[in-house]
């Protein structure tokens, strides 16, 4: 039997025996993205960096298919297509690297940070691009800066792709010696809601703040041990490891989805700041406000409604969260690709003790477990969504939790609207 | 080691899975890294099909390869044969699960399943997309009609007196480009010709329909590209004669009639006594003479590029300036059919290649894939998408077959509406400086063009042009307009008077009164030299 109940049953008394969440443990076929995908949206956030792929054809394919099929004319990436010759060693890989990253810079002078993205074949064949990077640093410097890091799908899993490219940013980051807090959001943002967070910072009358990554290459901030690290983004595990060893201080913190979500990531840095409650009470009121309002359109369609999560980008347990808190929905199951349980501490102590957990996937299961719960949302990848639509069921594909701002107040509502637009579009529609 | 920016075709396995999402009955299990699912939307979002794609991933991680990817494969294979019971399987590997060696087909024959399973060899280093399809429709073909071969040297039954003839429809896929409505047009053009239709394939068969296809007595093949491998070896094994005319355009479709009656034994005299499309009174149509000589780009798979380029060559009166294709495998057929218009064919699967012919070539109407669209949009020219790859926009949801009569239809609608219409055309060559209706802002009847002209003193538009071409690209070559930066190249009254031409020609012209003057050593381009050089090469 393979129903969420049976599942949630069986593994409750796992966790009665641990005293822990009890989390469902799936090994079949993923069907996730690779961690290359993250280029389609990191390409855009910094403006000066390059990303080049070392892969092969389905890389390629990859992302041109995911990124809604060239909808950049002028793509700041590109793969370096492996073929025949660079695996038979009749080519020299590096030599054929060299001339390629040669070629593309001469082409486009403007780029200032070029990253080399590890692909399976380049890791399977061990191509080493961190030596390739040092190599083409030196023969670029000081125009351009070479990096690297994998985005292979035997190592990352979506999201993953950006955590593995900022925790390469990490070292580049220069050394600040002043131990005073100054305050570090880790996690790419859509420019407005950055914006819209150092609105908030100021007011707070913290002035000292930086973000990762950073819009231009040569704005990289300074860390130290005086820096403290906010987590804009659910999935940075190893990046937040790589800060730590430049002495950072990672604060514990929910993820700033909703107004109870954002309410609480801010208050984190504003106690530790010691802003006075009274003066942040009066800073975020307005906006709380307003998103509430917003919210409350929200509810009363949502509410009460049964939502289901497919494995996706890691986003799915404040997302859960948010819509369990915040919009009264219950959480079926709840499929992350990776659980991170110390970052995901308050949300997922936030989600009622009948919801499943799951992590990894065994795509077959999870859909017999999910026909089984008739949610009355599913929130899924691009590969799943119409087939159940076609089934009956409604859905929310996920990738655009990702590509839309959904962060912090003044994009609460638009979150909560994600989630109601197809519930909506359901019943609207009369063929 | 390619630099890519887009790509034409996918890797191989994307072409086994097309032939395995077109056919029912059968399941695909892929040796293949965690992340090659993303292949799934390609048919459940951009051909918006309602399930998905019969395909078992292993998706293997970095941690199975310390263990063993031979039983993760052995164990998923057993598995999906478990839960969808397939008629026949087809096994194989990515490109990552190449590097593995894994051999899949070996682990799939020690499962000993209840089916058929058929191993496919699509090496991911060297093939592509199409390759894929074709191959794996090969050996499926193969497998499931090669018990019936006859032994070597047997003669092929003559068909009984008074019975129908039958054929066999190969090519059509799932991805392919209006495959769905080409379809539906062939199948009622047979039967107009009261041919029977013995198998269509890839597209809505079962494994076992295709131990049927030698009962044919031939084979129609719709899209070379992925059915010409299997065709010849049908032909080979039971006799099977096969058509050679891809029936896009008024004339190979008629010469299809005329082709298909021969191999059936049919009169098409009657058939073919009829006009059955509006294409040749439109183009006739004095409205149309605006057509004529109209310059057109073309580029596509091998069987699209060679078509359109007939039609517009032969049936809108368009002059052919450049023809291309990304299919390698039909290289030849393309740069034969190049020769018949004077131009050197273009063969290439780099997306920067083609956008620089483009832009030598300064055509007016671009004839291409997705990746084409793009470049058109940015240079300002006109375009329609006649080829794969395939985007969302190509599954429109009317019926718009390219094939047949009514596929002719489509194309003369479909090639002739983002062009300028003719008056409009002539009313701006004579009104240049018209505040609204200038040559910036294009046609008229389309949408999403500029409003009012920008009016920048001495800032005639060819120089935006100029900039917008020396900008928007990663191709950092001599700009097309590098002699406008020369001082010495043009007076400035030449240049105005230059501004006054058309955008649309303004590039050729341009290029041409350069050509002019260099020929003769003239340093300084003037008025005279423009309208020296214009009528030079007048045509």
């Amino acid at each position: 039997m393979t129903s969420v109940l049976a599942s949630a049953k069986a593994l409750s008394k796992e966790a009665c025996a641990t005293g822990e969440r009890p989390v469902l443990r799936e090994r079949g076929q993923r069907e996730v993205f690779c961690g290359l995908t993250g280029i389609i949206w990191l390409h855009r956030k910094i403006q000066d960096a390059f990303f080049l792929v070392v892969g092969s054809r389905t890389c390629a394919h990859l992302i041109q298919s995911a990124a809604g099929v060239m909808i950049f004319a002028e793509p700041r990436f590109a793969t370096a297509i492996l073929d025949e010759r660079d695996l038979a060693g009749l080519a020299d890989a590096n030599e054929e690297l060299d001339r390629v990253v040669g070629r593309l810079l001469e082409r486009r002078p403007d780029i200032r940070m070029l990253f080399l993205v590890g692909s399976c074949p380049s890791e399977v064949i061990k191509l080493d691009l961190s030596r390739a990077a040092e190599r083409l640093s030196v023969q670029h410097a000081p125009n351009v800066r070479i990096l690297n890091y994998s985005g292979s799908g035997i190592e990352t899993t979506f999201t993953q792709g950006e955590d593995a490219c900022l925790a390469a940013l990490v070292p580049q980051l220069p050394e600040r010696t002043e131990a005073t807090p100054h305050l570090l959001v880790a996690g790419a943002l859509a420019d407005i809601v950055e914006d819209q967070f150092r609105r908030i910072f100021t007011e707070l009358g913290m002035t000292d703040v930086a973000f990762l990554p950073p819009r231009k290459s040569s704005d990289l901030p300074a860390v130290g041990p005086g820096t403290r690290v906010l987590l804009a983004q659910p999935f940075l595990t190893d990046t937040t490891a790589r800060l730590q060893e430049r002495g950072c201080e990672i604060l514990a913190a929910p993820f700033p989805y909703g107004v109870e979500g954002t309410m609480a990531w801010l208050r984190t840095v504003a106690d530790l700041w010691g802003v006075p409650r009274a003066r942040f009470e009066e800073v975020v009121a307005p906006a709380a406000a307003r998103a509430r309002k917003a919210l409350e359109a929200h509810k009363f369609r949502l509410a009460g409604k049964r939502v289901f999560f497919f494995p996706d980008s890691q986003l799915e347990i404040p997302l859960a969260r948010f819509l369990h808190e915040e919009l009264d929905m219950m959480p079926v199951e709840v499929g992350t690709p990776y659980l991170n349980q110390k970052q995901m501490a308050f949300d997922l102590a936030k989600l009622p003790a009948e919801t499943l957990v799951s992590e990894g996937q065994d795509v077959e299961r999870q859909l017999d477990r999910c026909r089984e719960a008739k949610p009355d949302l599913i929130v899924c990848g691009l590969g799943l969504a119409n087939p159940l639509e076609a089934e009956g069921f409604t859905t929310k594909w996920s990738i655009e939790l990702l590509f839309t701002p959904v962060q912090g107040f003044e994009q609460a509502g638009d979150l909560a609207e994600l989630f109601t637009r197809p519930l909506l579009r359901r019943t609207r529609l009369e063929v | 080691m390619q630099l890519t920016v887009w790509t034409y075709e996918g890797p191989p396995h994307i072409g086994a899975m097309r032939i395995a999402n077109s056919m029912d009955g059968l399941h695909y299990v892929l040796h293949a890294p965690q992340g090659d699912t993303y292949a799934d939307l390609l048919f459940t979002m951009i051909e918006r099909n309602d399930k998905r794609p019969p395909v078992t991933y292993t998706t293997f991680q970095a941690r199975d390869l310390g263990g063993d990817t031979a039983e993760l494969f052995k164990s998923s294979a057993r598995a999906a044969y478990d839960r969808f019971r397939p008629e026949a399987m087809i096994v194989g590997a990515s490109c990552t699960a190449e590097l593995i060696q894994d051999d899949p087909g070996g682990l799939a024959k020690a499962l000993a399943l209840d089916c058929p399973v058929i191993p496919l060899d699509l090496p991911a280093y060297q093939k592509k997309e199409n390759w894929g399809a074709a191959e794996t429709f090969y050996q499926l073909v193969r497998a499931f009609a090669g018990t019936r071969a006859p032994a070597p040297g047997a003669e092929r039954p003559e068909r009984a007196a008074g019975e129908r003839a039958r054929c066999n429809i190969l090519g059509p896929t799932s991805l392919g480009f209006r495959n769905r409505d080409d379809v539906t047009e062939i199948l009622r053009l047979l039967a107009d010709l009261k041919i029977e239709v013995n198998v269509v394939a890839p597209q809505g068969a079962r494994p076992t329909d295709l131990a049927r296809l030698p009962d044919a007595d031939f084979n129609i093949v719709l899209y070379p590209e992925v059915a010409q491998n299997a065709a010849n070896w049908l032909k080979r094994t039971f006799g099977q004669p096969f058509t050679t005319t891809v029936p896009i355009g008024v004339g190979a479709t008629r010469a299809f009639v005329r082709e298909v009656c021969e191999l059936a034994g049919v009169d098409a005299t009657a058939f073919l006594s009829r006009e059955r499309s509006r294409l040749p009174w439109y183009s006739r149509s004095i409205d149309s003479t605006y057509l004529t000589g109209k310059r057109v780009f073309i580029f596509g798979d091998a069987t699209h590029a060679i078509a359109a380029a007939k039609v517009a060559n032969s049936e809108l009166g368009f002059k052919v300036v450049g023809l291309g294709t990304y299919s390698r495998e039909f290289a030849r057929d393309v740069r034969e059919a190049a020769k018949e218009y004077g131009v050197e064919a273009l063969i290439t699967d780099d997306y920067l290649e083609v956008e620089q012919a483009v832009r030598d070539l300064h055509p007016e109407l671009v004839l291409g894939t997705q990746m084409e669209r793009h470049i058109a949009k940015r240079l300002g020219v006109p375009c329609a998408v006649i080829s794969a790859p395939i985007h969302v926009q190509d599954f429109p949801a009317r019926y718009a077959p390219q094939m047949g009569f009514e596929g002719a239809n489509v194309l003369f609608d479909t090639w002739v509406h983002p062009l300028m219409m003719g008056l409009e055309e002539h009313l701006l060559q004579m009104f240049r400086d018209d505040f609204e209706f200038h040559d910036g802002a294009g046609p008229s009847h389309l949408g999403g063009h500029g409003g009012a002209r920008e009016t920048v003193a001495d800032a005639p538009v060819t120089v935006a042009v100029a900039a917008a071409v020396a900008t928007d690209t990663l191709v950092l070559e001599t700009p097309v307009h590098a002699v406008a930066n020369d001082p010495g190249g043009w007076a400035a009254e030449a240049e105005k008077e230059l501004a006054k031409i058309p955008f649309f020609v303004r590039g050729k012209a341009r290029r041409n009164t350069e050509r002019y003057a260099e020929e003769r050593g003239i340093k300084t381009i003037t008025i005279e030299t423009l309208y020296d050089a214009k009528a030079h090469f007048s045509r």
